[in-house]
């Protein structure tokens, strides 16, 4: 069923998207019909147990994985049914991606590892700009095994936010983290959020991160939910679990 | 137990079939090695066995001499020198044949049968039909390859000229005989199946026709064990001096010998060079490879130590995963290695008769190749063994510490890199081993192909050189004895002949201090532009009015050079002793040889201005008309052609050298895949996660791909210098194996040679790579994700 592209104000739309997988004969039914819409400059949490559909739900929309029916938007752009090469733009112009273990390039220290970025990027900051806005500009010139877990998560934030993306993708970014070293990554997230207006999307399975979002999305058995919408956001420091 | 190790056999079957493509690629590096090392071990020993098995049986002498006549009572003489066994007198001649459906002459050596073959030396073989008999017509066996060249068979007749008269021969059969393994005329460098032949006659016939009745002009002695050959030749010299001797000589100096052995040498040196490198290579895949499977396995390492597997059964685990390897390995390489030993064997039968020559079969040949690959590849997994086996279950099951990567210098030296050229260069400089260990796997591939590839480049230079820059003319006219000076003009008005250019050869011992040699001393008239001589720089070398030219491996057994005076002997007649200063040292790819001016030579022997042939140079649309004249005239010996020497040449070479070279580009290609795949393979394994990360990140297919193939392009660039550096120790290492006494290889490498080379292997290089890269287009971008490395 075709749809019409979504309103202009809206960043992401989804409608009806699903994903099914096979697994020998069974078909698992990972994503079933998810309707979402993200505004421009929006923190969304998103909460849900595991195999719950959040994951699948943020690759389809990241351009990671392709969807077996439904669609999905950026902007006028249909995400859904676009090539591999189309995706691979996608993600290189308007994506930004952060997740649980941090996947940084072992043999290139931090700044190495944001210009990495960007030197694809069209319009990216300066590498060190974007690790002074996590907090480790004294620490550019260390290599990934130099760092500790929040330092290098940072690294992967600056990393991820240097092209300055139209959207922040965020799987369990502080999943591998003790809550301290995860309410520093927090507090980034959420600056960043504030200062450049990027949509958020943080997937966690840590229901006291919901305080700090604009809206927080549950998501069960591939659908979602509730979508509650915060009427006073909480600042990241005040988050404890 | 029992069962635990049977689910460890499990597990290594499943391993070995998860990695079946870098298994097989070892294991076609091995084989490569088992195969070189079967063919030119099994070559080299079915040639030397059946060569020492078929001297036995059939008596090769070991001492040989020829006179003008010596009368049948000399016989005894010889037979009770000390240290002889026995001895053989023959009456040997070479003649012009008269062949049905030949153009050219060709030209049939003469040889004389006893009565009773036992007893005799050097006996025959005789594949079929019967001996000859004395009767009015005249009969002969006739030698295998000439033969079939010419279809003959019991029952055959063709025309010789016997002393002067044509005679029709009738063949009762076709033999073989051990001192004619390789038959090939006077005065040419390849055996020439269908114009060169064996006559064996009734020595009544020869005899008669020869006018050496209870005469020989042909002996052959055989030594009794620890007997000095040496002693027996001075001693042979001594006694036949008064009739004409020619020097005695030994197997070394006999021609069919003399060609074995050099074939065997090159065998040799084949199977030295080779297998080695083969091997080399394959132990460093296993190495590396290995290494990274006992990275990735490190936590089921951990965990089989926990429930109490032992160091040991760990490491004999892994042990087997290589001999597996080697095992498949050894499959295919016998497999092949056994065809094309049996080809090769097969092909040495066209130019080499024996009886019966089989491929070997050795047991201890296949031995001997299983064991060294299964240690090459036993070698090659210690390290990463020992490693697995060292570990302690607790550390092994908790995650390697992250690698320690440093900043080289590439900051500093200010390199224009983007970050994933960063990402390359670290990668590779943080295991310079493996790097090293890849560029120099790479670099034994282009060794190998430039230490083949030249030879191709090598031989034309001989053909030119041979044919077209010193030996000029189209065919020599060997008189079978001298004539006067004006036989030249006889030659010089056949009909077709455009020039004629005499020649005085002469049999000589020339020596320096203890050093001898048998040759022909070659005297040619002042101005010879039919055949030039040069030296090493192509330069024409004028003879000189006095003193002597010697080539340059002439020169070097003799320890001479320019200046220094030599020895000479003549063969002939009195034997005189002369000094001849050596004028100018020559070069000469082909036999040793010394060359003077013809009137000097003529005054040295003292009998007046004889020839002993002609160099002609032939028109050839009436060249048909001047082979039927020269078919007719009865004095002639031996009428070399040059021009099908020249086709012979390369008829023998294609077969032998470019089938082997096309044999050697396969194998280095297969190393260059080899190195190439494996490292690639690791390096994707090593880096899958970093480069699903950057696919996330928005990095294209191609741009990923990138960091792989620069990989690979950087090692590949690297192999080259150090390539073709090996490959011209290798080439050299062939010519110094392959050159004898009776040719050399001149080592001339062209840019050409190493082009061509470079790209085989760089196109291999690639091939491998794309192969690789197909893998990092199905990189799985989500699972990387969620899990930790």
């Amino acid at each position: 069923m075709e749809s019409a592209p979504p309103n202009r104000s809206d960043l992401l739309r989804v409608t009806k998207l699903t994903k099914t997988y096979a697994v020998g004969d069974a078909q698992v039914v990972a994503l079933d019909g998810v309707d979402f819409v993200a505004a421009s400059g929006e923190f969304v949490v998103i909460l849900g147990p595991s195999g719950s559909g959040k994951s699948t739900f943020l690759n389809l929309i990241g351009g990671l994985d392709t969807a077996s029916a439904g669609q999905a938007w950026f902007r006028d752009w249909q995400i859904t049914g676009a090539d591999d090469a189309g995706l691979t733009r996608y993600r290189r112009n308007h994506v930004g991606f952060v997740f649980q273990f941090y996947n940084l390039v072992p043999s290139l220290t931090a700044r190495e590892n944001v210009q990495l970025v960007t030197e694809i990027a069209t319009n990216p900051m300066a590498p060190a700009e974007a690790l002074a806005m996590v907090d480790m500009a004294d620490r550019m010139d260390h290599f990934p095994a130099q760092l500790s877990g929040g330092e290098q998560q940072r690294v992967a934030i600056a990393r991820a936010i240097a092209k300055r993306p139209d959207i922040l993708l965020c799987d369990e970014p502080t999943g591998a983290l003790d809550s301290k070293t995860g309410i520093v990554v927090l507090e980034a997230l959420t600056r960043i959020n504030a200062e450049l207006g990027t949509t958020t999307l943080v997937i966690t399975h840590n229901a006291a991160i919901r305080t700090i979002a604009h809206r927080v999305v549950s998501f069960a058995d591939g659908r979602i939910a509730a979508i509650d919408t915060n009427a006073e956001r909480q600042p990241a420091a005040s988050v404890r679990w | 137990m029992v069962s635990g190790l049977s689910a460890l056999h499990r597990k290594l079957l499943r391993e070995l079939l998860r990695l079946w493509a870098q298994v097989l690629a070892i294991a076609l590096v091995m084989a490569a090695g088992v195969a070189t090392l079967l063919i030119g071990i099994g070559t080299y020993q079915s040639l030397e066995r059946t060569r020492e098995a078929y001297y036995q049986s059939h008596h090769l002498a070991n001492v040989f001499a020829t006179v003008t006549r010596a009368p049948g009572s000399m016989l005894a003489k010889i037979g009770a020198m000390d240290g002889v066994l026995a001895v053989d007198g023959r009456i040997v001649k070479v003649a012009l044949a008269d062949i049905e459906g030949l153009e050219q002459p060709a030209s049939v050596r003469l040889i004389s049968l006893p009565q009773q073959q036992a007893g005799t030396l050097n006996r025959l073989y005789l594949r079929s039909g019967r001996l000859p008999e004395a009767a009015n017509h005249m009969e002969a066996v006739v030698s295998e390859i000439f033969a079939q060249a010419h279809g003959f068979r019991e029952g055959s007749q063709f025309g010789v000229v016997v002393n002067g008269a044509w005679r029709q021969v009738t063949i009762t059969g076709i033999a073989l005989a051990p001192d004619h393994v390789y038959a090939i005329a006077p005065g040419e460098i390849t055996p020439n199946s269908g114009r060169f032949g064996i006559l064996w006659a009734p020595e009544r016939t020869l005899a008669a026709a020869y006018d050496l009745g209870g005469a020989f002009n042909a002996v052959s002695v055989q030594l009794a064990p620890g007997t000095s050959e040496d002693a027996v030749i001075t001693e042979l010299d001594r006694l036949l001096d008064p009739f004409g001797a020619q020097g005695a000589h030994g197997r070394s100096q006999l021609t069919s010998h003399a060609y074995l052995d050099a074939e065997l040498q090159q065998l040799r040196s084949m199977s030295e060079v080779l297998p080695p490198v083969f091997l080399l290579v394959a132990a460093f895949l296993v190495n590396m490879t290995l290494t990274r499977l006992i990275a990735l396995e490190r936590e089921q390492i951990g965990l089989l130590k926990a429930i109490g597997y032992s160091g040991r059964a760990i490491a004999w685990h892994y042990v087997e995963f290589v001999l597996l390897i080697a095992i498949i390995g050894l499959v295919i390489g016998t497999s092949f290695g056994v065809w094309a030993g049996n080809a090769l064997t097969e092909l040495y039968t066209r130019f080499y008769s024996f009886p019966v020559l089989v491929f070997s079969r050795e047991p201890s040949l296949y031995a001997i190749a299983g064991g060294i690959t299964l240690a090459a590849a036993v070698v090659g997994a210690i390290r990463a063994v020992r490693a697995a086996a060292a570990l302690p279950p607790a550390v092994a099951m908790s995650p390697p510490a992250p690698p320690t990567y440093r900043r080289h210098s590439t900051r500093r030296l200010h390199l224009p890199l983007r970050q994933t050229g960063v990402m390359v260069m670290r990668q590779l400089l943080h295991r310079p081993w493996r790097s090293g260990g890849g560029i120099v796997g790479i670099a034994l591939s282009v060794a190998v192909l430039v230490g083949s590839l030249w030879s191709v480049g090598g031989v034309e230079f001989m053909i030119d050189y041979s044919f077209n820059r010193t030996e000029r003319q189209d065919a020599i006219v060997n008189f079978t004895s001298s004539k006067p000076l004006a036989a030249t003009a006889e030659i010089a008005r056949l009909p077709g002949v455009l020039s004629a250019e005499p020649f005085r050869a002469v049999g000589v011992e020339i020596g320096h201090a203890q050093v001898t040699r048998q040759i022909a001393l070659m005297g040619r008239p002042a101005t010879s532009p039919l055949t030039r001589i040069l030296d090493a720089d192509l330069k024409v070398v004028p003879i000189p009015p006095q003193g002597v030219l010697l080539t340059r491996s002439l020169a070097g057994i003799l320890g001479v050079s320019p200046g220094d005076s030599v020895d000479i002997r003549l063969l002939d007649g009195e034997r005189q002793r002369h000094q001849l200063h050596v004028a100018a040292v020559v070069e000469s790819y082909l036999g040793l040889g010394a060359y003077m001016d013809m009137a000097a030579l003529q005054a040295l022997i003292g009998e007046g201005n004889r020839i002993s042939g002609v160099n002609v140079t032939i028109d050839s649309l009436h060249q048909s008309e001047l082979f039927a004249a020269l078919k007719r005239s009865p004095s002639l010996g031996h009428i070399s052609l040059q021009a099908a020497a020249l086709t012979q040449f390369r008829a023998t070479m294609a077969q032998n050298m470019y089938v082997m070279i096309a044999v050697l580009v396969g194998l280095a290609s297969l190393i260059a895949f080899g190195v190439v795949y494996n490292f690639a393979r690791i390096s994707l394994s090593e880096q899958g996660r970093e480069m699903a990360s950057l696919r996330v990140l928005g990095f294209t297919r191609g741009e990923v791909s990138a960091l792989l193939l620069t990989e690979i392009a950087i090692l590949t660039l690297l192999a080259q210098p150090l390539g073709w550096f090996l490959g011209v120790l290798v080439a050299r290492g062939m010519v110094e194996g392959f050159s004898s006494e009776l040719f050399s290889m001149p080592l001339i490498i062209g840019p050409d040679v190493f082009a061509t080379a470079s790209l085989a292997v760089m196109a291999a290089a690639l091939l491998s790579g794309l192969v690789v890269r197909r893998r990092v287009d199905r990189l799985d971008l989500i699972a990387v994700l969620k899990t930790r490395e």
